[in-house]
């Protein structure tokens, strides 16, 4: 890191403390959504004895749930927080795709992730592709699992639940019948999964191919720069 | 006027006490207080009994079989009695044109009054031909008598969702009757199942006949008394599902403890039905009770979703058929390859870099 020992510019404050406490909240959420969502899918082997001994598809499936609430009221925070946060808690909801600025970022992120650029932009906040990835496999891919998991679990509480009034009577006939959303559910965990994949692999090369950090911004909160020419925008 | 349901019972042999009885367990199937027991013995002795027109489409005549194996006590006598059931060509003794000159008879006498019960669906590929009923196309047929119905029963899967004939490709267009062009906008009632539970038939029209009204629908137009919970929930081995106890394959312990079947297939989570709870042949048994997971014959779609015994659906349109876990496993496998490969590169590229700075 030859050019990170000579002087920064000074490190901004990126990201807000209930935005990192969120993020990684949601992230042990959906570790253990995606552990057990999987065991849902395809459960462990079968327990010999007494019914009455054992509870553990029963864990499995209330660890889901509780997962899951912790999800949804962290997302529905998480867009409170887009509105009295700062800037950067809003850029993964609203990517500036109509400034044609933005999508010479995206080509340029491309060109910097093909290697054909000696050299990435320098961002305060998300990269413009990382704000698409967010945007479209974090935000909408939530949403459409918060969807889909809240139609199968009024499917449990029942008729007159408001779980199963505001999705289950609505979702079903949509998807077609309840086996359909367990599936486009099940395919939604993969989106995220692949999402979480590229998001841990991307953030850590860019820690440290990039101009600024990233890993440890999620804790402190502040972005480190590792060279004085200025950042750019979108 | 038409006799009423009682003067029909009485005709038939049925003492009182047995009437009485009969309304008793009646409003016990629909989920009604004792109180109304009453109720439905009044109806009966002063309504006259509703014609039904009972047609058949493309179809395997379960529904019907199943419909007369009504194990309620006077169910398999008095049923049959209690509708005028004007014309069903399954079981009725008229045949050719003295048969068809019903369906025109009640139509006039009874337009507007009268129950469509369809049976099976109507095949729309080239012009309906797939299926012809007294010489024309069933399409024809049922759109004209829907016309002049009063209310129309789509009975089982057939008429509910398409059922197996329906399956892809779908070479005749076998379409369920709420989506056949030309239908007349009257209500219809989805009484799903493959075939539907026999006492679920019988009560609904009871129901109908005693209230004068349709029973509550779900917004897919299904029984709410019957369709409104999962096999899953009032599944007698629904402890070992809690537990963790499944069945891995037919011929194991588990199979022979009686354990839950939600390993092998068992759609009994994603499937709207009363089978766990009013059972089958006079509440002998139902399949999961007999040791087979529930094929969801009561739900949208369920024949063209894979096999009945993988837990997971197959997913159309990835050339060959893959359940979701498998077409993930593909994506996290390639995408963790392309991982490893750029980072690899990147480590390349930081290499040759310092070596440019140097």
């Amino acid at each position: 890191m030859s050019d990170v020992s000579k002087t920064k510019q000074e490190a901004v404050y990126v990201y807000q403390a209930p935005i990192r406490i969120w993020h990684w909240v949601q992230a042990f959420a959906i570790l253990a959504l995606g552990i057990t969502g999987y065991l849902i899918g395809s459960p462990p082997p079968s327990l010999g004895g007494e019914a009455s001994d054992y509870y553990l598809f029963g864990w499995i499936r209330y660890i889901h749930f509780v997962a899951a609430y912790i999800t949804v009221i962290g997302f529905v925070f998480r867009i409170y927080w887009a509105f009295v946060g700062n800037s950067h808690a809003r850029e993964i909801f609203l990517p500036p795709v109509w400034r044609p600025r933005f999508w010479v970022g995206v080509w340029h992120e491309i060109l910097w992730y093909a290697m054909l650029v000696k050299e990435p932009r320098k961002y305060e906040g998300h990269n413009p592709l990382a704000v698409l990835a967010m945007h479209f496999m974090y935000v909408w891919g939530i949403t459409f699992m918060i969807i889909t998991g809240f139609s199968m679990y009024g499917e449990s509480t029942g008729f007159g639940t408001w779980q199963h009034t505001y999705f289950t009577t609505w979702v079903n006939p949509l998807f077609g019948q309840s086996q359909d959303v367990h599936t486009w559910h099940h395919i939604g965990m993969w989106v995220i999964i692949v999402f979480v994949m590229i998001h841990v692999y991307v953030a850590v090369r860019e820690d440290i191919m990039s101009r600024q950090s990233i890993i440890s911004s999620m804790i402190s909160g502040w972005r480190q720069f590792k060279d004085d020419r200025p950042a750019d925008k979108d | 006027m038409h006799e009423t349901f009682y003067d029909v019972m009485r005709r038939q042999g049925i003492t009182r006490r047995s009437f009485l009885k009969y309304c008793s367990l009646a409003a016990g199937a629909l989920g009604l207080s004792p109180a109304f027991a009453p109720q439905i013995a009044h109806a009966m002795e002063n309504k006259p009994r509703i014609p039904v027109l009972w047609l058949h489409g493309l179809e395997c005549t379960c529904c019907s079989e199943s419909f007369i194996r009504s194990a309620h006590p006077l169910a398999k006598d008095v049923i049959l009695s209690m509708i005028s059931l004007d014309y069903d060509n399954v079981i009725m003794a008229a045949a050719g044109e003295a048969a068809q000159a019903i369906i025109e008879e009640t139509i006039e006498k009874y337009d507007g009054n009268f129950i469509l019960a369809v049976e099976g669906n109507a095949p729309l590929g080239e012009d309906g031909m797939y299926c012809i009923t007294a010489g024309k196309p069933f399409v024809d047929e049922l759109t004209r008598v829907s016309q002049h119905a009063k209310a129309i029963i789509s009975w089982g899967s057939c008429a509910s969702w398409g059922c197996v004939q329906a399956a892809r490709p779908n070479p005749t267009r076998a379409t369920p009757t709420h989506k056949i062009p030309g239908i007349a906008d009257k209500p219809i009632i989805k009484v799903p199942g493959c075939p539907p539970i026999s006492e679920v038939m019988t009560a609904v029209i009871t129901y109908m006949l005693t209230f004068e009204k349709l029973p509550e629908l779900d917004n897919q137009g299904r029984p709410k008394m019957f369709y409104s919970q999962r096999i899953h929930d009032k599944c007698y081995r629904r402890g070992h599902f809690d537990a963790g106890q499944f069945v891995e394959k037919f011929d194991d312990e588990g199979a022979k403890k009686g354990y839950c079947l939600y390993k092998v297939g068992c759609k009994g989570p994603t499937t709207y039905n009363a089978c766990s709870t009013i059972r089958w042949n006079g509440g002998l048994s139902f399949p999961i009770q007999a040791g087979h997971p529930c094929i969801g014959c009561s739900e949208d779609g369920f024949w063209d979703k894979g096999g009945f015994y993988e837990r997971l659906s197959d997913i159309k349109g990835f050339g060959i058929e893959a359940n979701a876990d498998e077409i993930g496993k593909t994506a996290a496998l390639i995408v963790g390859g392309a991982v490893a490969v750029h980072a690899g590169a990147s480590v390349i590229k930081r290499i040759a870099s310092k070596g440019d700075d140097a």
